[in-house]
């Protein structure tokens, strides 16, 4: 039994300067095996006589059980070491940019109609289109416009020909709407519009969008109160609300509203009114029953104020690297 | 409509300043436009007198005046070609300050000495006139500053009238505003009636009375066209912006400004019988005052003589019948002329004149005489001459009615949602001229004035309350309304959910304009005539789109051009397509890709985009709809696309879109870079989607077999793979195509598809036999339908 200390200062020591996990396991054969030393010795337990036998049984046990724990700490040790090894040489330069598709963005004017409708939907308006392609009385007929009104020379209009034009507004789409729908009816027309005037302050295609509300006991104050709300909201901002009389002969009254950001100076940003009787009963509603206001903003014109924009012209050149600032 | 503020004043005096005037009209919907001063800055100029003018000793065009302030003469040499002895002008002596800060100062001009300048009107910012100095009346008073002589402390207001009032395009009109906002009484103009002192009078006839319902004329015999106009009303004219040219013409200007009644006066000499007014022939011929000779249309009414046509009614006078400097008598016109005969025919003309400004608008049909009266006493003041009785042609019956509408207590109420009292409608609506009475419980019959051309119904009558009570004072509050659950189809694919997918897939969304040029149209598109527009802005915006290509290819080069290399654009919008069932107007979403396939990067290939990458990223958009499968791209062929990168996208049978390579002659044409591809599919087919359906899941295993097979090169994977759907059984789950191939190893005219096959029966697993058995049919399928192999 002298030699069972020899053999597991040997093991020890072999354990200790085993350096791969390979290495380790042979070790582990070599004294642990089927037929390892401290095993063999286990084996030669019979010759000894019964009463040495159990004594010398457990002390072979615990020094295969002191080995075998020396062999596991030495392999958890040599494990994380060779994992260490490998993450390190896994190791990324984090700040290298990435691979894939860059994100392309929304058209600043559609971002700010989407904003415009997300206010108006949010408030149960539902969005209506139509077409750009409109005839004259969609666009000015059944809007209380009739031939040669002066009004008409207030929109520069482009023509196909006596009946055919591109829509100056997206009113149409409200009385396309109004003829289709009973009251209550509350709806934003987004879209294109044309008018024929281009210089640095015109475009001949700019977007609008237009709301209608059409209810019972619907008054200058809740058209007041609508566009008042949706102007703060809109900028974010405290901004001052004031309005003022205008004409437009779809609505009776018809108001101008502009806005001061806080620098003093009063900005005209949308126009809109209660609308006129007549376009009511053209379009088959009772204005005696119902009312209802109606207004329309400059996409372009919101958007350029919100964004800091300030040449009109900039919207449809679509210059990437204008475009790209609105991602 | 520009005027003076003192002008203003005479007729009505509120205790404000200018700013708060100006503030008050356009709150009240007359918008102020621009008030600014009726001269420059300037001080220390007097009414000077040249007493003489020689020649410069040494320059030809400067003379040397000698110039009486009324109390001294100084030595002043000017250059203007009109200084001569005898007249008066602004003289700005030694120490004045004109606009811009010009000091006036002791000068020598090539050795002579000069104590001080004449000026031009320009000079003292009164106008841009530099002609020559700015010759004063003669009884000028010699040496008063200039600034208080011409009145010059005053302001130019100028208002944007909206089109319904008509009734503010005179002094009288805005002053009657601003009495009503200021609640201070108005002046009337003085309009008595002048006696006639002579017998002569024209009679005019109306043969066109809905048009011309009231003509008045009147005879004024002896007058002295060399008489000057008044320097106050050259004055006020100039401050609305207009020059006076001789005292008939001054007077009826000043009238049409002071009153709003346009007037006009003819040489009455040159008058052949007596006076019509009618509808003029097709084609007859006029002469305009200003020079132009026009062929009238039928639609236009017109003032004549037994003769001929002598003026256009309500717009412009003719030429021949005009008052010059040797007209003694002359015949004075005051009409109504309703606005639906006037509006629009000034423009067919190319014409806008005051006057047809006016009528268009609407002017007081009870005017007439006033302004006859009030034109007869100015001009018996200034050209003298002896004034005939008044002639009226009238048609009553053809005059506008005297509008009488309701005015509701209750509705005022309810529009405003607010309870203004009885007696402020009173007062405000009297002020305005209305007259109000008592028609029931809070209710009044409301009489509109001849003057207020915009005013019928109630809702009128509201918002004249609404805007002299101010809508900045009127209540706010939030609308109130019933709530009902919306429709919200789910198998719909909103439009945003369309542009977010592609701004996903790397796509910048443009908006490029819906009408292009005619021959840019015809190159992307050779199977629609465009609509043409009749009045384009310019040759590159002349006709509609019938696709978004051209627009985006043109994108596409702006980028191009600024060095921008690898460019993904999308746009949705409207196409404008013509076919034989009328005009087919349909929003697209429609795509262009161009450059490397991945951004320029430390890791990336640069390899370009090829037509796989764009269809991809159009199979993705059209699954957003869970409906991928009912799409097919089918080779097709299209003017604008390469012939062989060119598919028709079907749904259902039908073209909803296409996608291809930019043919590359156009590529060329258009100096792009390309590789170029294209998409273009209807809005409607990517958005209409269907609810998703659940159907179960297989708990057996999956079997999957690979099949490489040798074919054409002709034959397309559609074919192929319909063939090995038809084949392989109802259990066939998926085939994947995971390799194309062809060149070495494979003969010429032949190329490899790799497939994946992969069965699975709902219910049981499949055994070997089975699947060989279903790959044994697909082999000799392919074998016998489209003479393919299994490649070794």
């Amino acid at each position: 039994m002298e030699n069972l200390h020899a053999l597991l200062a040997d093991g020890k020591q072999a354990v200790a300067t085993a350096d791969n996990v390979k290495a380790l396991d042979e070790v582990r054969v070599q004294y642990l095996g089927k037929k390892g030393h401290l095993t063999q010795l286990l084996k030669g337990l019979g010759k000894l006589s019964a009463e040495e036998r159990p004594a010398a049984g457990a002390k072979i046990n615990e020094a295969k059980d002191e080995l075998s724990n020396e062999l596991n700490a030495r392999k958890e040790q040599l494990e994380s070491a060779a994992l260490e090894a490998k993450l390190a040489a896994e190791q990324v330069d984090v700040t290298l940019p990435g691979r894939g598709q860059t994100l392309g963005g929304l058209h600043p004017v559609t971002k700010t109609m989407e904003r415009i409708e997300a206010f108006f939907s949010s408030i149960g308006y539902s969005v209506e289109e139509g077409p750009e392609i409109e005839d004259d009385y969609h666009n000015f007929e059944a809007l209380n416009i009739p031939a040669h009104h002066p009004a008409r020379a207030m929109h520069d209009t482009f023509y196909f020909d006596v009946h055919t034009l591109l829509r100056t507004h997206t009113s149409p789409v409200q009385v396309r709407t109004m003829e289709a729908q009973k009251p209550p009816i509350r709806i934003i027309c987004p879209g294109r519009v044309y008018r024929c005037d281009y210089d640095q302050t015109h475009s001949p295609m700019f977007h609008q969008v237009e709301g209608l509300l059409i209810d019972k006991e619907i008054s200058f104050a809740d058209l007041k109160g609508t566009l008042e709300q949706f102007l703060r909201e809109f900028f974010e901002e405290d901004v001052k609300v004031r309005f003022r009389p205008s004409y437009f002969p779809f609505t009776e009254p018809s108001i101008e509203v502009d806005i001061d950001r806080g620098d003093g100076k009063w900005l005209e940003v949308l126009g809109c009114g209660m609308v006129h009787p007549k376009v009511l009963e053209m379009s088959g509603i009772d204005p005696e029953e119902y009312t209802g206001f109606a207004f329309g903003m400059g996409v372009e014109r919101f958007a350029m104020l919100r964004y800091g924009v300030d040449d009109l012209r900039l919207f449809f050149e679509n210059d990437l690297r204008f475009l790209g600032q609105f991602r | 409509m520009k005027f003076s503020e003192h002008w203003l004043r005479e007729l009505v005096q509120p205790e404000i300043d200018t700013q708060s005037l100006v503030d008050q009209l356009s709150l009240s919907g007359l918008e102020v436009d621009k008030v600014e001063p009726v001269a420059g800055a300037f001080s220390g100029v007097v009414v000077g007198e040249i007493l003489s003018a020689e020649q410069h000793p040494n320059a030809d065009k400067l003379r040397v005046c000698q110039v009486s302030d009324g109390s001294e003469e100084f030595q002043v040499v000017c250059g203007a070609p009109n200084a001569r002895a005898g007249i008066r002008v602004p003289f700005a002596k030694v120490g004045a300050v004109l606009p811009g800060d010009f000091k006036i100062k002791k000068a020598k001009l090539r050795q002579v000495e000069s104590f001080g300048m004449l000026c031009a009107e320009d000079e003292l910012g009164l106008s841009e006139d530099h002609a020559g100095l700015m010759e004063l009346a003669a009884d000028a008073p010699v040496g008063t500053d200039i600034r208080e002589y011409l009145k010059l402390d005053d302001q130019i207001i100028d208002v944007d009238l909206t089109p319904n009032r008509g009734d503010c395009l005179s002094l009288a009109g805005m002053a009657r505003e601003v009495g009503v906002l200021n609640k201070v009484p108005v002046a009337s103009v003085d309009c008595s009636p002048v006696a006639p002192q002579i017998d002569d009078q024209v009679e005019a006839s109306l043969k066109a009375t809905s048009g011309c319902p009231r003509y008045l004329a009147r005879v004024i015999r002896g007058i002295d066209s060399s008489a000057e106009t008044p320097l106050w009303m050259q004055e006020k004219l100039r401050r609305s912006g207009i020059r006076s040219i001789d005292p008939v013409v001054d007077v009826t200007n000043y009238v049409l400004l002071e009153l709003g009644q346009p007037m006009h006066a003819f040489d009455l000499n040159t008058l052949e019988g007596q006076i019509q007014v009618r509808m003029a022939q097709q084609d007859e011929a006029l002469t305009l005052l200003d020079g132009q000779e026009v062929k009238l249309n039928a639609d236009t009414l017109v003032i004549a003589d037994d003769k001929k046509a002598v003026a256009m009614a309500g717009i412009m006078g003719g030429e021949p019948t005009s008052v010059t400097d040797a007209t003694r008598d002359i015949l004075l016109e005051s009409a109504f002329f309703a606005p639906l005969a006037i509006a629009g025919r000034a423009r067919n003309y190319g014409l806008h004149t005051d006057s047809s400004h006016r009528f268009e608008r609407g002017v007081d049909w009870q005017l007439q005489r006033d302004a006859m009266e009030r034109a007869t006493a100015l001009l018996l003041d200034i050209v003298g001459g002896q004034p005939g009785p008044v002639t009226e042609a009238v048609s009553e019956q053809d005059l506008p009615a005297v509008t009488s509408v309701q005015l509701r207590h209750d509705k005022v109420t309810s529009a405003l949602a607010l309870e203004i009292p009885a007696e402020e409608i009173v007062e405000i609506l009297t002020r305005l001229g209305l007259k109000l009475e008592v028609s029931g419980d809070r209710e009044w019959q409301v009489q509109v004035p001849s003057y207020r051309f915009d005013i019928s119904l109630e809702v009128d009558l509201i918002e004249e309350i609404a805007r002299v009570y101010g809508y900045n004072n009127l209540p706010v509050r939030t609308p109130r309304a019933e709530l009902p659950i919306p429709p919200l189809p789910e198998a719909r694919v909103s439009q945003s959910r369309v542009r977010s997918h592609l701004i996903s897939l790397g796509y910048q969304e443009a908006i490029t304009y819906s009408f292009i040029e005619k021959g840019l149209s015809a190159q992307f598109d050779d199977q629609h005539e465009p609509m043409a527009l009749a009045n384009p802005i310019s040759a590159e915006m002349a006709v509609m789109r019938t696709t978004l290509w051209p627009g985006l290819a043109k994108a596409l080069q702006y980028n191009q051009h600024r060095q921008q290399q690898r460019v993904r654009l999308f746009e949705i919008g409207q196409r404008f397509v013509p076919t034989t069932d009328g005009l087919k107007q349909q929003n697209v979403v429609a795509g262009i890709i161009c450059g490397s396939r991945q951004p320029e990067g430390w890791n990336g290939g640069s390899d370009k985009v090829d037509f796989y990458d764009l269809k991809g990223d159009v199979e993705s958009l059209l699954s957003l709809g869970s409906n991928a499968g009912s799409f097919s791209f089918v080779a097709d062929n299209q003017v604008a696309l390469h012939p062989g990168q060119s598919a028709a996208i079907q749904q259902n049978g039908q073209t909803v879109g296409r996608i291809g390579a930019l043919h590359p002659s156009l590529q060329k044409s258009l100096d792009l870079t390309g590789p170029v591809f294209l998409f273009e599919i209807e809005l409607d087919a990517v958005i209409g989607g269907r609810v998703s359906r659940f159907s179960e899941l297989s708990k057996f295993p999956e079997s999957r077999r690979d099949l490489a097979v040798l074919v054409s090169t002709e034959t397309c994977f559609a074919e192929l793979r319909e063939v090995v759907k038809a084949a392989a059984g109802e259990y066939l789950k998926q085939i994947t195509l995971f390799d194309v191939y062809q060149g070495q190893g494979i003969e010429p005219g032949r190329k490899s598809l790799a497939l994946g096959l992969t069965w699975q029966h709902p219910s049981r697993t499949l055994n070997d036999e089975e699947i060989n058995s279903a790959v044994s049919a697909v082999v000799s399928a392919l074998g016998e339908k489209l003479g393919a192999a299994l490649r070794d």
